[in-house]
């Protein structure tokens, strides 16, 4: 993988900010977009916008296959043995809102279980927090272990044969942590529950094969993996979604409709109410062909790598804490003893530095982690061992910046 | 240090000499107006107890957590309204919201004080949230007193 040549791809990163040049590290919150995937979104307005499925004309059949072909791109990629399993929504929240709806209101009652970690983005909290409320259902956590991983032997401690629904995040947004999905999967199936899988964090950055986790529901977001805002995926199981109802109603998604009743087109058009996101449906196309021309392992093994050079670098930084364990993804969450994240991520930026701070939409994790924010850096294809020797120049500066004030 | 000046405008001495030396930091006794508000986008918190008396703030205390901004903030708030009329208190916050806005501001009567060095904020946009949350607190308990 030719680094620069995989830079030279993203225009965005080629220029100053604040008076130097940018050192982009917020992947975790959005990605860059390379100039294939602004191209396509671009040849789509300029050559065939239209819309689907209806058109007997030509620039609405070609932009039914734009959007019916990134649906296969999609199925290829994750793996999925339908197309029938992959449908467009706006994002990783609203796949997971789904599936609490639709299946959760159907099959979850009273005195039922539903099972997720204290290390969950809040779109994989709230969902089951509002269908256990509604349902009188309890919401039970896999307690973490004390590095911020998820052990088996305490997942099968919490997942009973009450248990309906599992849903853990794949890959922690602040710890980094990579979540052994496929072992909790089994362990849901073994208790009759499904298992639902937050992918937001890791199909952009390795080989994800939904079949051979065996989940029943994975969802993903396509902003995080180079493609424009507002895309996203649910991919489900053939005979789950069948039984499903849908929750957005309108056009796009019906088959007969009376003046009293109406029917719902198949799978998966039946879940896409409204004029789908065609843009946004090719742009993912785009970015799915794009990643799969530099290959997932490669870009797998370069953000692990970066990773570890972060956490070399910040290891013999005095008085900065940083949380997770060694093996992890390429995401970097601390803290420094004299900086405030948020005074840290100013200084930062003041040198061209992104980083986020906060709470990454993860409180319950903030309050395991007995912290009200944290600062987080985060990498991804594009991002260089400079980059992070320039980041952690911009914190020993910042750091002495405030160590003056209270030195 | 060689840090941008524009960096400096946010962080001028004032600004940290309430950081780390905060004033009215703690509760105040009996019964008091108490506000509790955070900044859902960040994290930061603040738990804000004013005591008003024939129609002045007659104490103001504050606990918290947070950035250099906010809770410097919330020490200048605290100590500047302290002792004011709730009218004059609430005309000071809507200066202050105005000052982060950049827009020119007339005090008219008020002393800002240190307030003013808070001026820097208005040229980093993500802060002035920091900035403005003390303010906001002190506003709502006096709005639900009324």
């Amino acid at each position: 993988m030719d680094i620069q040549e995989v830079r030279r791809q993203f225009p965005i990163l080629d220029q100053e900010v604040n008076g130097h040049p940018l050192v982009y590290l917020d992947s975790a919150a959005t990605s860059q977009k390379p100039r294939q995937v602004i191209e396509a979104v671009e040849d789509y307005y300029k050559r065939y916008n239209s819309n689907v499925h209806r058109g007997v004309h030509t620039l609405g059949s070609m932009a039914t296959d734009g959007y019916e072909g990134a649906r296969e791109k999609v199925r290829r990629f994750i793996h999925a043995s339908s197309m029938e399993e992959i449908i467009f929504l706006r994002g990783t929240t609203t796949a997971i809102n789904l599936v609490a709806s639709s299946y959760g209101r159907a099959n979850v009652g009273e005195g039922d279980e539903i099972v997720i970690t204290p290390m969950e983005h809040h779109s994989n909290i709230i969902p089951w927090q509002q269908l256990a409320k509604a349902t009188g259902a309890e919401l039970k956590y896999i307690p973490l272990e004390e590095d911020g991983t998820i052990s088996v032997e305490k997942a099968r401690e919490t997942i009973t044969a009450n248990t309906k629904i599992v849903s853990v995040m794949h890959v922690s947004n602040v710890l980094g942590t990579i979540n052994p999905v496929k072992e909790i999967t089994s362990i849901a199936h073994e208790n009759g529950a499904v298992m639902v899988v937050d992918g937001a964090q890791s199909v952009p950055h390795m080989k994800v094969d939904v079949q051979d986790i065996g989940a029943d529901f994975f969802a993903f977001s396509g902003h995080k993996m180079c493609a424009p805002t507002g895309i996203g995926v649910l991919y489900g199981k053939k005979k789950l979604l069948k039984e499903m109802e849908p929750v957005e109603f309108g056009g796009e998604m019906i088959d007969f409709v009376g003046l009293y009743d109406s029917t719902w087109k198949e799978l998966p058009w039946k879940f896409e109410g409204g004029t789908p996101i065609i843009a946004g449906a090719v742009g993912l196309g785009a970015a799915i062909d794009f990643l799969e021309d530099i290959g997932l392992d490669n870009i797998e093994a370069h953000e692990r790598k970066l990773a570890r050079y972060a956490l070399d670098q910040l290891k013999d930084k005095d008085g900065v804490t940083v949380y997770g364990p060694q093996d992890r993804a390429g995401i970097v969450t601390f803290n420094s003893d004299d900086v405030h994240p948020h005074d840290l991520a100013t200084v930062l930026d003041s040198e061209g530095v992104a980083v986020r701070a906060g709470h990454h939409c993860a409180q319950p994790l903030m309050k395991w982690l007995d912290v009200t924010a944290t600062a987080r850096a985060s990498f991804y294809l594009y991002n260089t061992e400079e980059d992070v020797d320039k980041f952690t120049a911009s914190l020993q500066t910042a750091k002495e910046y405030f160590g003056d004030v209270f030195g | 240090m060689s840090l941008d000046n524009k960096l400096d405008t946010l962080y001028r001495q004032v600004i940290m000499d309430h950081y780390k030396n905060p004033r009215n930091r703690g509760e105040v006794d009996g019964e008091t107006l108490k506000v509790d508000m955070n900044n859902p986008t960040c994290g930061d918190r603040i738990q804000l107890q004013m005591k008003v008396e024939d129609g002045k703030i007659a104490e103001a205390k504050f606990n918290g957590e947070g950035c250099s901004i906010s809770l410097s903030s919330a020490s200048m708030m605290t100590q500047a309204v302290k002792g004011l009329p709730v009218e004059d208190a609430l005309r000071m916050s809507a200066l202050f919201s105005d000052m982060m806005l950049g827009k020119e501001i007339d005090p008219a009567g008020l002393d800002l004080g240190d307030l003013e060095a808070l001026q820097g904020v208005q040229k980093f946009p993500a802060r002035i949230k920091c900035a403005t949350l003390a303010w906001k607190a002190m506003e709502q308990g006096l709005e639900e007193e009324k």
